[in-house]
This record gives structure tokens, sequence and C-alpha cells, in this order.
């Protein structure tokens, strides 16, 4: 099968030949003069109740208060509805009225144009094609290889020039992934409101979102962390401390003594890709993951149950300070939060 | 039926006549001597647009961008792209006094303290989902009609491009305000980023400007939303809407539509009333949306704060997909010589699926080509049931497509149809892979009857649902004939014709270079054309006909002729007859 | 209405024949005894102080027997299916709080096992309702009734109801989501909806953690938060929807749903209607 590359494709007559376009009729707008002047009134009837929109647009701007005390209308913000409400019907009685403009009174004879191959003609391609040849000769990028070479060469190095500007985009990771704020002997507090915690003060099936004590402390009046030092080291320190029956727990070899009276604590930070999670089912001790569904099992050290994430929650071995509150023994030991390529080569805790 | 003989040389219906001076005339006039436009003008004025309902879903995706420009600027006036850490003081009191970034403050003061602020971001968020919806709905008609192909690929490539920008550019959007639900998004970008092999961390601390969240990720986002991309979309856009005047657009075949020309209201004015008048309509309908649906509350998520995070955190709708891909994804990470980690659970479903689908989509028109070896120019649509397996594969795509949508709003579905996260999940990651082919083989299969139903009807005109019978007791049913209109535009499509290459081998037995390339495509373009029905040859259609008068004949003694029943044909009125009543 | 709680009471108490063993019964019965035998004894200065309260506690126990021993055993001592699961929770120390939640809310008793205890129309009136949680308040201590006081959130200043939202977008948020509009737990579960629930059932339902959610126990979360997030949640349904109908507060996917269905649909009807074709007259054109 051959085809020429710049054939047109075409319908054969076959089997029935084209009957050509079939001839105009009018509509009744063209032939009834009533219908005529009444669509001619409905087009203007739409614009006019345009302006008449506007005209309310610029008093509900006016009339309907918004900011601590708004205008309601029946349960909802009055200077909302009403703006949007004027401002969408004001265009819409535009558009509606001019296509209706269009298809009543307008001509509505179909013309037909002819189309021309996307393609230039053959004499202007070989003409083209010739003085590109005429200009690269001229040129004699052919002939001087080392000029090509060396320019392209150039421009590919000028290419770095636009990349490694880039570099002072951010700092180099470096172990920050690795390590929290946690560490021997902080406080486990609940989050919002700052208090320690000890164990008599939970209950089996309690649930506590919690953070480190450090981001409560002041020294010299001033927080110690405070704005974007907080958020950054919140997206990795915060916790969720949860009490059930010890005899549900069956801790990992060597994590035995990291809870206390069944009270344990594990990173909130979603291992899948880092939502904080804290939808704790007291009953089956199962923790779910808003975003994208993953189940860790807190009973069971964390371990991922359902879902796409891959890791175990790290947890946060506890232990009682002199005045009985709960207390971190160490920092987290392994990195918190979603996998990253490197997570494995950088030892953490301590 | 008197038909229109000729075609016009010009655009106009009147005969040229010279030009009285007037106003308008004088206008011209001026800006042609400074611009000298008319030219393009004369050619362009009267520029015709062939009118179908499916051709104007490319205008709302373009009329809502115009209005996303239009609302986006009024945002810019008070939105300050800022993570400074401020404590809020505005109006809102469910929130007065929480320290939050400057970004959100700015969110909530247009929202509360600029009247038509809360309109603008309502009417803004909502014209970004249907500019993309509309993308979507207007790739699929271009697609399904065949519209893509010769001279059009490259059309269809930016057009694709344009799409993912689309989607790039309401990421970055949602992510602005800084609430709790962007700030979770970002967090899950982060994720994203990280699960990178090699460069994974290192893209994330440039991005954020060192940890997450930092202080750098809004002002960084702001500006590739109000200045990166919408310059890229505008010259695509541009590029797009160029080409498309330069190729002419796309017509249904139909009695004097042909590839040679294009029929339908010229530019000026009929056009320009309908797609002028019907950007008022999209910018209203959008108006009236953001007055009636509250969409994106950001005040009810509260500021972003690393430690929260709301049920319902999904991503606006174009996000859905690559969601849901990561919700069903096993949870498979390998770690390579107890070093390095490589999380397939995020990086395949959130980078790698998403570049392979639009890698996929681009290349769509070219995979066709090279199957089909059609190198035509086309300027006719095919009916999708004229393409089986073409309608097919889209349709398979579609049903890919939706159900990653569905595993991305598992949560909502569960509590809404009182089902199982755990059950939609399994269900979904088998879905996924089975939905597509059993949807490829339905489609093809259903346009393959609707071609046989064409071809019915094409040699058998309609069915008139009247029985027949004649004097040996026989039933037949009656025919009309179709219109010749009718019949035509039925019959206005190719015949296909199957690749066959050349010749396997030449004379010595050697096999012919790309050979075996050829082999394979001349086997799928026997996958791709093989079932499908013909229409009929002239020969097939005139014994048709034959047989219509052969029934027109045999049922021509039963006209008018009083035997029982007959006269109950449905076509005529009859007086004092009325069916025996036996089992009153 | 009354005959079909009975019937339900009644089947409920057949199923959980069907599921005993024969020696279980007499021996949880024993042990129950013994439990609340030993439980009242040492309780009973406490809690007995008034005669009309005893007068309650029998009401209350009368009642039990009818409408909850079925499942959780003659002496709320809870049936173990054989399976070594729980057909009906031990109710001894849950306190008066957790009963005023559970029959007060409708979701005991249930109207059938599953995964979940639903909110429904309170079977029982409110004397009823007091008169059970004084019978399971005197088996055990554990978190009373909460006073008026306690869950009034009137008084409450715009300051620590701000601050109740921040207890609540930490605490809460994650299973009901950002509006309270309720979320999907694993397994068919799900957090309801904290729309229109009273501030007394909020309030018990953070004391006492019932079915899978969290106990949010007055030492950690004391009195004052927990009122906090109530006088919050209070106050956002008391807020006009400044921006139109919430579509659920369902967060995007509503909001995606919405954008096609009104969106698209709308703008593709007006599509539709710019391209079709108008009436045709037959009249020929008056000739001009």
């Amino acid at each position: 099968m051959s085809i020429d590359k710049r054939e047109v494709s075409a319908i054969e007559a076959d089997p029935i030949a084209d009957p050509g376009l079939p001839a105009h009729q009018p509509r009744p707008t063209d032939t009834d003069e009533y219908l005529e002047k009444r669509a001619e009134r409905q087009v203007a009837t739409l614009f006019g109740l345009s302006t008449l929109f506007v005209i309310l647009f610029c008093v509900s701007y006016f009339v309907f208060k918004i900011g601590d005390d708004p205008t309601e209308i029946l349960g909802f913000g009055a200077s909302n509805v009403a703006l949007g409400g004027c401002l969408g019907l004001a265009l819409l009685c535009i558009g509606v009225g001019m296509i209706q403009w269009a298809r009543k009174l307008m001509s509505d004879h179909e013309i037909v144009e002819f189309r021309h191959p996307g393609s230039s003609s053959d004499e202007d391609r070989t003409e083209t094609v010739a003085i590109l040849q005429t200009g690269l000769e001229e040129s004699g990028i052919g002939r001087r290889p080392l000029i090509r070479n060396s320019l392209l060469g150039a421009m590919g190095a000028l290419g770095i020039v636009a990349i490694l500007p880039l570099r002072d985009l951010g700092p180099l990771p470096g172990d920050k992934l690795n390590h929290t704020v946690w560490k021997k002997g902080m406080r486990v507090v609940q989050d919002v409101g700052g208090n320690p915690i000890k164990p008599a003060d939970m209950e089996i099936g309690q649930l506590v979102n919690g953070e480190p004590a450090v981001f409560f402390e002041e020294k010299d009046g001033e927080p110690i962390y405070d704005g974007v030092a907080l958020q950054v080291q919140k997206a990795k320190a915060a916790v969720v401390i949860v009490k059930m029956q010890p005899d549900d727990i069956t801790p990992w070899p060597g994590r035995e003594n990291w809870g206390v009276d069944g009270i344990l604590c594990y990173s909130k930070i979603c291992t899948h890709v880092g939502c904080p999670i804290s939808l704790w089912e007291q009953q089956t001790h199962h923790l779910l993951c808003p975003c994208h569904q993953s189940t860790f099992d807190l009973a069971d050290n964390g371990k991922v149950i359902f879902g796409p994430a891959a890791r175990h929650l790290p947890q946060l071995p506890l232990a009682l300070d002199d005045e009985g509150y709960l207390i971190a023994t160490s920092d987290f030991t392994e990195a918190v939060g979603p996998s990253f390529w490197e997570r494995d080569t950088i030892k953490t805790g301590e | 039926m008197s038909r229109t003989e000729s075609v016009a040389r010009t655009n106009g219906t009147k005969a040229s006549k010279a030009a009285k001076p007037n106003k308008v005339g004088a206008a011209a006039e001026w800006a042609d001597d400074r611009l000298g436009l008319a030219t393009l003008a004369k050619k362009n004025l009267r520029k015709v647009f062939p009118d179908h309902w499916s051709f104007m879903l490319g205008e709302i995706a373009l009329w809502s961008f115009i209005v996303l420009l239009l609302t986006g600027v009024f945002l810019t006036l008070w939105f300050r792209p800022s993570m400074v850490e401020v404590v809020y003081d505005g109006s809102y009191s469910q929130l007065r006094g929480i320290k939050m970034s400057e970004a959100y403050a700015s969110s909530l003061h247009l929202s509360f303290d600029v009247r038509g602020g809360l309109l603008m971001r309502q009417m803004h968020h909502w014209a970004a989902m249907v500019f993309i919806a509309a993308m979507m709905v207007h790739l699929l008609r271009v697609f399904f009609t065949g519209a893509f192909r010769k001279p059009r690929e490259l059309n269809w490539v930016i057009g694709s491009l344009l799409l993912l920008l689309g989607t790039l550019e309401g990421f970055t959007g949602y992510s602005l305000p800084d609430d709790l639900l962007s700030g979770t998004g970002i967090r899950a970008a982060d994720g994203f980023m990280k699960s990178m092999p090699v460069v994974g961390t290192y893209m994330s601390f440039f991005l954020f400007g060192g940890e997450f969240p930092g202080d750098s990720i809004i002002p960084r986002l702001y500006t590739i939303h109000v200045l990166l991309i919408p310059g890229i979309l505008l010259a695509l856009i541009g590029a797009h809407m160029l080409l498309l005047v330069y190729h002419k657009h796309t017509q249904w075949p139909g009695p004097g539509r042909t590839e040679q020309n294009v029929v339908g209201y010229p530019m000026l004015p009929v056009y320009m009333a309908k797609a002028g008048g019907f950007f008022f309509v999209v910018f209203g309908v959008l108006g009236l949306m953001g007055a009636l649906l509250t969409i994106n509350p950001v005040w009810r998520f509260g500021p972003y704060n690393p430690a929260e995070v709301t049920a319902g955190s999904q991503p606006d709708w174009y996000m859905g997909w690559p969601d849901g891909a990561l919700r069903i994804m096993p949870n498979w990470e390998t770690h390579l010589w107890n070093n390095w980690t490589l999380s397939w659970n995020v990086f395949l479903p959130i980078i790698v699926l998403p570049g392979l689908m639009f890698t996929i989509v681009m290349m769509l028109p070219f995979l066709e080509q090279w199957i089909t070896g059609d190198k035509r120019e086309h300027h006719l649509l095919e009916r999708p049931r004229n393409a089986p397996s073409r309608t097919g594969l889209m349709v398979a795509l579609m049903t890919f497509y939706a159900i990653l949508w569905m595993a991305g709003g598992n949560d909502i579905l569960a509590i809404k149809l009182k089902l199982s996260i755990n059950q939609i999940t399994y269900f979904n990651r088998a879905a996924v892979f089975i939905g597509p082919v059993i949807a490829f083989f339905i489609t093809r299969r259903w346009c393959i009857s609707l071609q046989r139903a064409d071809n019915d009807k094409l040699l058998h005109g309609l069915e008139s649902g009247v029985i027949m019978r004649d004097a040996q007791g026989g039933y037949t049913e009656k025919h009309i004939p179709l219109p010749v209109d009718k019949a035509y535009t039925l019959t206005a499509r190719a015949r296909d014709e199957v690749y066959v290459p050349d010749s396997e081998a030449d004379e010595n037995g050697v096999n012919a270079p790309g050979a075996r390339l050829n082999k394979l495509r001349s086997r799928f373009s026997r996958l791709w054309y093989g079932d499908n029905i013909q229409k009929p040859t002239k020969a097939e259609l005139e014994e048709g006909h034959h047989h219509a008068e052969l029934e027109e004949a045999h049922d021509a003694p039963l006209e008018g002729h009083a035997a029982d029943g007959h006269q109950f044909d449905g076509r005529h009125d009859i007086e004092d007859e009325h069916l025996s009543r036996q089992h009153d | 209405m009354r005959l079909i709680t009975s019937l339900i009471r009644r089947t409920v108490g057949r199923l959980s024949a069907g599921r005993r063993s024969r020696l279980a019964a007499p021996l949880v019965l024993l042990l129950g005894l013994l439990i609340t035998g030993g439980m009242y004894a040492a309780l009973s200065p406490a809690s007995a102080t008034k005669a009309a309260d005893e007068d309650q506690v029998a009401k209350g126990r009368a009642l039990f027997l009818v409408g909850c021993a079925s499942c959780h055993g003659k002496n709320a001592e809870g049936i173990t299916t054989v399976k070594g699961g729980q057909y009906g929770p031990p109710l001894v120390g849950v306190g008066a709080a957790a009963v005023d939640f559970q029959v007060g809310t409708g979701r005991m008793p249930l109207a059938q096992p599953g995964d979940q205890a639903l909110r429904k129309a309170p079977v029982y009136d409110q004397d009823e309702i007091e008169a059970l949680s004084a019978f399971v308040a005197s088996l055990g201590p554990g978190p009373a009734i909460p006073e008026k006081s306690e869950y009034d959130y009137s008084k409450v200043s715009n300051e620590e109801m701000v601050r109740g939202g921040e207890f609540f977008r930490t605490n809460c948020t994650a299973c009901h989501n950002f509006a309270g509009a309720g979320g999907a737990l694993p397994r068919g579960r799900f957090a309801p909806s904290l729309n229109g629930v009273s501030a007394k059932h909020m309030y018990e339902a953070m004391l006492t953690g019932p079915q899978q959610m969290p106990v949010f126990s007055d030492q950690v979360l004391t009195p004052e938060d927990k009122l906090q997030i109530i006088s919050y949640l209070k106050k956002n349904e008391a807020t006009p929807a400044y921006g139109g109908f919430t579509l659920g507060s369902l967060g995007p996917v509503s909001e995606g749903l919405f954008a096609w269905l009104v969106g698209i649909g709308v703008l593709v009807g007006f599509a539709v209607w710019i391209a079709a074709n108008p009436a045709r007259s037959t009249r020929k054109k008056p000739t001009a």
C-alpha cells in the first residue's frame, strides 16, 4: 500500500454520491415580523436585566456587612451570595442575550470556505531547503568542525550557569532528617496545653497527642523554639501516647521496657508521606492515617498491617522522672517520617 | 429539492459593494495605515467555524482560563505569599489570637475583610476546577472523533502539555493559602520528592530551602503559580489557537461537507456573538458557583500545623487519580545493600505513573498513525463507533483513570456508601488492571454492533414497526427507506485498510530491514481494524434497495385491502372499525 | 415503637442464648455476683447515701435485666463469645456518663449486632436513662454524668473558644474532619458527625471513649479544655455559611463532584443550546 504523504483523504462517492449542501431554510424569525420583533425585545430585555443586576451588585456591596458581625440570609453570608448572585446573573444575561441574538436574528446562511493544504508548495519547499543549504555552506559550519564543536561545547557549558546558581536554594540534607529534638530525660507533654503526663492520669484506651516539653519552654523570656523553627521541629517530633492493657502489648526483643504501665509512645508522622496520624481505635489498637489509609498496630510495635506505608511507626522509649512524669529515654532510634534514599546510611539515636 | 449549486468565492453572502465612507471604515483605515492588518483581517474576519456542541468544550477551558486571570489578579492585590509568623486579629473570631503564617492570615483577610474577596477566591477555585475538567472533556472529544489526526498531531501535543501544566498550576494554587489542608498537601509532596532515588532528599531540601516546612516554599510556589506557569500557559494557548486557525476547524461529514471545505458560520458576526456570549455564560456560571457553593473554606481548616491533620485530606479532583494510585499501591520498599532505600510504594504511583500516563497520552496520535499506516490529512471527523479500537482504547484509559479516582476518594466512599476502606482498596487493586481490559473489549464490540446497525439502516431502511401478513400467511415488517442526506452522512467515511507489509523478504530470501517491525505493525493493524464493519458497497446497497422494492411489490396487493387486522397499520385512520372484543 | 424495640431486644436475647456455651452462663453469673457483691460492699457507703438513690438503682436494675442483660450479662459482667471476643462488654466501672451517652444518643440498645452502634432516636426516656445510669454507676466507680455547669459553654470567652479550636484540630479533626462532619475508620467503621450532638453528649464521649474512640481523661484533657472544644464546635454551628452551601463539608472530593456535575454539566448544556439548530419555518421569506 503506497500512500502519498501529502495526500488528503477523501470520501469516495461510493456507495452514495455527495448530494451537496441542502438548501437554506429560513427561521420563523426570518419570515414572521412579529416573531422577529419579539426576539429583538427578548434580547434587549436581557441586556437591560444585566444592567439591573449590576446596580443590585453595587447596592449589595454597600448594604451587606462582612467582617465581625456579617449580615445573614437564610444562614448564608449575605455579602458573598448577593454579590456573586448579581454578578453571575448580570454576566449570564449578557451571554444569553448575545447568543440569542446570534441564533434568532443574525444571518444564518451557512457559508463555505475552502481548505488549502497545510504544507507549502513544492517550489517553496525546494527553495527553502536550498536557502538553508546555502546559508549552512556559507557559514562553513560543516567544513570547520573545530569551530562547530567548540561552540557546541561552549553552549553546553553555559547550561551549568543555568543550574549551578540554584545550589543555594537550600542547605544540604546532612543528617538532619535522622534527628529530632527528643533526648534523654525530656518530658512528654500534651500538645496545645503543654501539661506533663503521669501514668496514673491516663486510662486504658486513652490517646494523648504529645510534644516534647522543650516546645513549651522559654529561655530568657523567649520561647526556645518559635515560628518556622518550631514548625520544622514539630514536623519530626510530634508523638502520640496511648495506654493499653499491658497484656495486649507484644514488644519486640529489646523494647520490653520502652513502655510504662501499658503506656507507649510513637511518632505521629506517617512513614508513608508524612501526614500526622492520630486516628486511634482504642479497642483494636490500630492507628490509621487519614491521608492514604496506612494502618499501624500500636500493640505490635507500630507494625504496618494495611495500606501503602512500608515501615513500622518509630517508637519513642519512655520512662518516668523523679517526679513521676513521663520522659523519653533517648531520641527516636530511627529516622521518623517518609522514607528517603539515604535513610539507612546514617546512625540515629542518642 | 433545490440545492446550493456552487460555493461562494468569497466568504460573504452578498455581492461586495464599494463601501460608503462611514465611521467603521474611517477607524479601520486609521488602524491599517499604522498596522497594515487589513490583508490578515480580510481573510480571517469571515473565517468559517462549523457549529456543533462538542466543538465548544475547549472554549469552556479557554474562558475559564480568562476568568482565572481576572480573579487571580484581584486576589494578588491582598494575598501575601509569606511564611512569616503573625498573630491573627481579623474578623473571624474562631481564629483570633492564633499564630499563623502571613499567607494564611491574608487569605482570611481576603475572605472576611475584603468585600467580594471571598467571592473572588471561590470563583478562582471553581474556575480552576472547571478549567482542567473542560480541558479533559475537550481532549476526549478530540480523541473520540479522530480530530488529532494529521495535520493536527502537534496541536494534540500542545494540548496535552496544557493539561499537564494546568494540573501543576492547580496544585501550586491549592498549596498557597497555607491552611491545614494545603499544608498537608505540601507535606505529602515533600514525601513524594524524598522517594526519588539518589536525588530525592536534595530536591526536597532545595525546594523547601532546608527542612520541611521551612519558610521558602510558599513564596517560591507563588512565583511559579502567578508568573512561570501562567506565562507558559498563555504562550501555549496562543500557539494552540493559532494552529487551530491555520488548520481550520474539523467538521462532521454530511451533505456538502467534504475534506476540502469548511461549512459553517462566519467569525463576524455569528461566531463572535456565540463565542463571546459563551464567555459571559461561563463567567456567569462560575460567578453563581462562587456565590452559592462553598469551596475550600480555609477558615474551617485552621492554620497549617505539622502535628495536625483532618479526615478527608484529599487533593483537588485532578490530582485525585495519582493520589488513588498511592492509596492502593502495595507497600513495597527495597533496601539496597542495607544502605539505600528505594520507596517503590511512593515513587511508582506518584512520580513514575503520572509521567508515564502523560507520555502515553501525548504519543497516542503517533501510535495510531504507526499502527494504521495512515499518513493522509483528515479534516472530517469520525464517529466514535467507526473507530472501534480507538474508542475502546480511550474508554480503557478512562476506566483506568476512573478506578484510580475512586481509590483517591475511598474514605469518602466508605462513609457515604457504608463500605469498608479495606475492601474498597482490595477491590481497586484488582479492578485497576482488569477494568480497563474489560472496558476495551466491551466498548469495541459495542461500536462494531452500532456499525452493523448503521449498515442495516442503509441496506434495509428504518424499521417501521408495521407487520404485514401476506396471502400465504408469511409475516414481514415494513421498512421505510432512509432519506438520502442521512444515508450519505452514514456512508461518508473511509473504508479501513489493514496494513500489509510490502514483502517479507527480497528475492534472495534476506529479510528487508525493518521487516520484523513491519510484521508487528501489520499484526497490530489487523487487531485495530480487523473486526470493523465496512460500509456497504454500491452493489450491496443496490441489492438492498432491490429488496426493498420487492418488499413493496410484495405488500402492494395488500394496500387498501380489507383483510382482518391489516387496516390497523398505524398509517390510516379507520372509521367504524373496532377490534372485536370477544373476551369482554 | 415499643413493640418493635421489645421485639429487637427479644431477638438479640435469643441470639445471645444461641452463642453462649451451656456452662458459661452459671459460671459467669457466679463470677459476676461475686464481683458485684464485692464492689457493692466496698462502695456502698459512698453510693447509697439516700434512699431515693437506692430506688433509682433498683429501677435501673429492673430495666437493665429486661433491656440490656441479654448482651451485657445479668450483672453487667459482659458476655464472652466462644472465640474469646466480647458479645457485650462488661459495664462494671464504665460509669454513669457512659450509660447516659450510649443510651441517651440511642446507640444502646443495639438495633442489630454490627461493627458499630449507630446514633438513633433514644429508646428510653430521661427517667429510665437516669435509672440505668444509676444502676451501672452502682456497679463500680467510673465517670459520673457531668453537671450542667461543666458543659455550659455560654460563658466561655472568645480566647478560650479559640484555644478549644486548637485542641479540636490537634485531637479530633483526624477522625471527625475539620468541620466535624465525620470520617472513615478501618473496616467499615467510621467517626460520626458531631453536628447536632448536644454539649452533654460531646462531653461524655470525650470522658468515656465510646466504642473505638479513645478516652480523653480529665487529668490530661482537663474539664476546661473539654468545655473549650465544645464551645468551639457550638460557635461553628452558630456561624453562617459564608460561602454558600457547604457541600457536606467533606473536602475536595465533594467539591470535585460539583465541579463536574454543576460546572461542566451546566456549561455543556449551554454549549448544546448554542449549537442547536434553531427551529425552521416552511414559509418562504418575504421577498424584499
